[in-house]
C-alpha cells in the first residue's frame, strides 16, 4: 500500500486502502467522521507521504464553487479604468486563480484538500461536479479553458453537518473514519507525546523530593497526593480485574516498568513507597 | 494514558473528541497541573467540557472514575516487587539493628507479624471510620489512622467537587421554558443565513463616491434574508391538554424567530383538512390539499402532537373521531413526506414512553423516524435536521 501509518499519523487498514484505492484511479476521496478522527490531517500525511505539494482549500459558510476556481475582480477594474491605469486594457491582470486553478496549473501533482465542504452552501458540491470529474473549467472572461496538467489527488472532507447530493457522491469515493479504538488511541497518544507518561512521573517525583527546585511552585505534594497522581497516571496499565475486585494484594506482575524508565527513577519509587508504607504503619 | 478516562467520558455521553484527549495531555505535558487531582479535575473539565450543559455529565463520569481509583490503596506497594522495598527498608537500618532482626527470626518472619498486625488495625479503622461518617473526616486523627489512612481525610473534601453536581440542571435533557426554545430554533435561523449573497450597498455607494472626489467607490453589503420557510402543525385538544403551556412557549418563540411561518391546528392525526383559528375549527377549515399545493418544497414542516391515539386513527378510512375521513391519515401523512424534504415531528411526551405507545411508532415511521422530544436536545436535534 502507498499509505500506512507514519510517525505522526495512525492510520487503520481500511483508511489505506481507501486512499489507495483514490489515489490509484484518481478519484475524490470523501471522508466523513466525527471531529477530531483525523480527517484534515489526513491529506497533509498522503502530501507528505507521497511527496507531494499540498494545497488547502477551506472551505467557509460564504464559500462559492466560483471562488475555487478563480474570480474576476470588476471592481477594481473599474477603479481603475477611472484613474487611467494601464493594467485594465488586459483582463488577465484582474482574474484572481483560486486554489483548483492552482492545482490544475501544477507541473508535478499535487494533494488538493478541500476541507469541510458541509460548511458552504447546499449547492457548492453540485457547482464542482464537472471540475473535479473531468478536472477541467472554462474561463469565460478569457475565452480559455483550463485543463489540469497532471490530476491532483482531491481529498474532502465533511462533518455531516448537511447531507451532501447525490449526483456529487457517486462521483467520489468514500471512507468514514470510524472512532478509534482503545488500541489505536493509545497509539495516538503515543505518536504525539512519546513517553509522557514516564516524564510526568519522574518529574512529580523529583519535585516531591526536592531533587528539582521548580521556582514558583506553591507547594510540595504530599505523599498522599503524589501517589493518587502515580495512581492517574497509571491507570491505564492497571488491569481490569484489579479495578473490579479492589485487591491489589492479588495483583499483578510488579508495573513499574510502565511507570519509569532508568534506575534513578526506579531508586525515587523505592523511596516513596517505602515513605508510604511508613507513613501508613503510624 | 488517560484513555480510560476519555472512554469513561463517553460512556457518559460527554461529547469528547481525541483532540481534546490530546489538547489535555498537552497541558499536562506543559505542567499546567502536576500530582493534584483537585487541579487535575479543573483542567480536564476546561479541556474536556465545551459546553455548561455537560458539565453534570462531567462531574458523574469523573466521580465514577476517580472512585475506582481512590479506592485502590495498595496500588503503589504492588506496583514494585517487594525485595526493592526490603533494600531500602535495610538501607535506614544501622547494623546493630540488622542483627537484632536476624535474632528475631529474620525479615521475613518479622513482616508477616507485622502485616497480620496491620491488618487487624485496618479492620478497627474502618469501623471507626464507619461510624463518623458525615463529618469532614481527618486523616490524621490519631484514633482513626490506619494503613493507607493518612490523607484519606483530604481526598474525601477533594472529591465532593464534582460529587456536587452542581450543574444538574443545565442538562439539556430536561423540559424547557420560551428562551430555551428560542435558542434551539435559533439554530434553524443560524442556518438560514449562511450561503448569502454580496448585494450593492446604493446609499453608501453614492455617499462614499462624493467623498472620493466623484471616483467610484463600491460598497456591498451582505444580503439579510431569513429564508428559512416554515410549516406548523400543532395537535390541539383532547390528550393535548397536558401539554398546552409548552405548546404555547413554542409557538410564541416560534412566532418570534420565523417570518415566513405558517400556523395550523389539527386534531390527533393529519386528515383532509386543518384550520387556522382554534374557535372557527368547524366552519373555516382549509383543505390540506390546498396547503400540499401552496406551499413549495422548500417548506420546512414541523408537526407537534403527542400522536397518542388509537391506531386505527392512523389506518383506517372514517378513524378520526370527531368526523367522517375519507381517506387514513397514514396517506395523508404519506403525501406530507413526499411534498417536503424536511419534516419532524415534535411530541410533548417524555421520549421513555413512546415505546409503549403504538401510535407513537406507527408515526414515527410515517416520518421516517423524525420524532423528537419537546425538550432542548430534541428541538436542536430537529432543526439540526431540518437545516441539513
Amino acid at each position: 500500500m502507498i499509505f500506512e501509518s507514519t510517525d505522526t499519523y495512525i492510520s487503520t487498514d481500511e483508511l489505506s486502502m481507501a486512499v489507495d484505492a483514490a489515489v490509484k484511479l484518481e478519484r475524490p476521496l470523501l471522508i466523513k467522521g466525527e471531529p477530531g478522527t483525523g480527517k484534515t490531517l489526513l491529506a497533509e500525511e498522503v502530501a507528505s507521504t507521497l511527496g507531494l505539494e499540498l494545497i488547502q482549500w477551506h472551505i467557509k459558510s460564504q464559500t462559492k464553487a466560483l471562488q475555487g476556481l478563480y474570480e474576476y475582480d470588476a471592481v477594481s477594474r473599474l477603479r481603475d479604468s477611472q484613474l487611467g491605469d494601464e493594467r485594465v486594457a488586459d483582463i488577465r491582470n484582474y482574474i484572481k486563480r483560486g486554489k483548483l486553478w492552482d492545482a490544475f496549473a501544477s507541473d508535478e501533482r499535487v494533494v488538493l484538500l478541500i476541507d469541510e465542504i458541509d460548511k458552504a452552501d447546499i449547492e457548492f458540491p453540485n457547482d464542482l461536479l464537472q471540475e473535479l470529474d473531468r478536472m477541467e473549467f472554462f474561463v469565460y472572461e478569457l475565452n480559455q479553458t483550463v485543463v489540469a496538467k497532471q490530476r491532483p489527488i482531491v481529498i474532502i472532507t465533511s462533518n455531516n453537518e448537511k447531507e451532501l447530493p447525490d449526483a456529487f457522491l457517486r462521483r467520489c469515493f468514500f471512507h468514514y473514519i470510524n472512532f478509534p479504538d482503545r488500541e489505536t488511541m493509545q497509539q495516538i497518544v503515543e505518536v504525539h507525546f512519546p513517553e509522557i507518561k514516564q516524564d510526568l512521573v519522574r518529574e512529580a517525583m523529583e519535585i516531591f523530593f526536592d531533587v528539582r527546585k521548580v521556582p514558583g511552585l506553591k507547594k510540595k505534594p504530599s505523599t498522599s497526593e503524589l501517589i493518587d497522581w502515580l495512581k492517574l497516571l497509571m491507570a491505564d496499565d492497571i488491569p481490569d480485574e484489579i479495578l473490579t475486585n479492589r485487591d491489589p494484594s492479588k495483583a499483578i506482575p510488579p508495573l513499574y516498568g510502565a511507570l519509569v524508565k532508568n534506575e534513578q527513577d526506579v531508586h525515587l519509587l523505592e523511596r516513596l513507597a517505602f515513605m508510604n508504607r511508613r507513613d501508613s504503619r503510624g | 494514558m488517560l484513555i480510560n478516562f476519555f472512554l469513561t467520558l463517553r460512556k457518559y455521553k460527554v461529547p469528547v473528541t481525541i483532540r481534546e484527549l490530546l489538547d489535555l495531555i498537552d497541558a499536562m505535558r506543559h505542567r499546567v497541573v502536576y500530582s493534584s487531582i483537585d487541579d487535575f479535575y479543573l483542567l480536564s473539565r476546561t479541556c474536556m467540557c465545551k459546553d455548561e450543559k455537560h458539565y453534570d455529565k462531567f462531574d458523574r463520569a469523573f466521580g465514577a472514575y476517580f472512585k475506582g481509583l481512590e479506592d485502590l490503596h495498595g496500588l503503589l506497594e504492588s506496583l514494585i516487587p517487594d525485595e526493592w522495598l526490603r533494600r531500602e527498608f535495610e538501607r535506614a537500618l544501622t547494623p546493630e539493628e540488622l542483627e537484632k532482626i536476624q535474632s528475631l527470626g529474620g525479615l521475613e518472619k518479622l513482616i508477616e507479624a507485622f502485616q497480620k498486625a496491620r491488618e487487624e488495625e485496618e479492620q478497627r479503622a474502618r469501623e471507626g471510620e464507619e461510624g463518623e461518617e458525615g463529618e469532614e473526616g481527618d486523616g490524621d486523627r490519631p484514633g482513626q489512622r490506619g494503613p493507607g489512612g493518612p490523607g484519606r481525610g483530604k481526598k474525601k473534601k477533594a472529591r465532593k467537587v464534582w460529587d456536587q453536581r452542581q450543574y444538574k440542571n443545565l442538562d439539556d435533557s430536561v423540559e424547557l421554558g420560551t428562551r430555551n426554545i428560542k435558542m434551539a430554533l435559533r439554530r434553524l435561523r443560524k442556518f438560514a443565513r449562511t450561503g448569502r449573497e454580496e448585494e450593492l450597498d446604493m446609499d453608501n455607494t453614492i455617499r462614499s463616491t462624493a467623498h472620493n472626489g466623484g471616483m467610484l467607490d463600491i460598497k456591498m453589503r451582505p444580503e439579510r434574508k431569513n429564508t428559512v420557510k416554515v410549516l406548523l402543525f400543532l395537535d390541539i385538544g383532547g390528550s393535548m391538554d397536558a401539554h398546552v403551556k409548552v405548546c404555547e412557549e413554542l409557538f410564541s418563540a416560534t412566532r418570534t424567530e420565523f417570518k415566513h411561518m405558517e400556523s395550523f391546528y389539527f386534531h390527533n392525526f393529519i386528515y383532509e383538512s386543518v384550520w387556522k383559528d382554534n374557535r372557527r375549527r368547524m366552519n373555516e377549515r382549509l383543505p390540506t390539499w390546498g396547503i400540499l399545493n401552496k406551499y413549495a418544497r422548500d417548506y420546512k414542516v414541523v408537526f407537534v402532537g403527542d400522536a397518542t391515539m388509537a391506531p386505527y386513527e392512523i389506518t383506517h378510512s372514517g378513524g378520526s373521531v370527531e368526523h367522517w375521513n375519507e381517506e387514513p391519515g397514514a396517506t395523508w401523512m404519506e403525501r406530507f413526506t413526499e411534498a417536503y424534504d424536511k419534516m419532524v415531528w415534535i411530541n410533548p411526551t417524555p421520549q421513555e414512553t413512546w415505546e409503549y405507545s403504538t401510535s407513537v411508532g406507527m408515526t414515527q415511521e410515517l416520518v421516517d423516524g423524525r420524532m423528537y422530544p419537546l425538550t432542548i436536545r430534541g428541538l436542536e436535534e430537529g432543526m439540526n435536521h431540518l437545516s441539513k
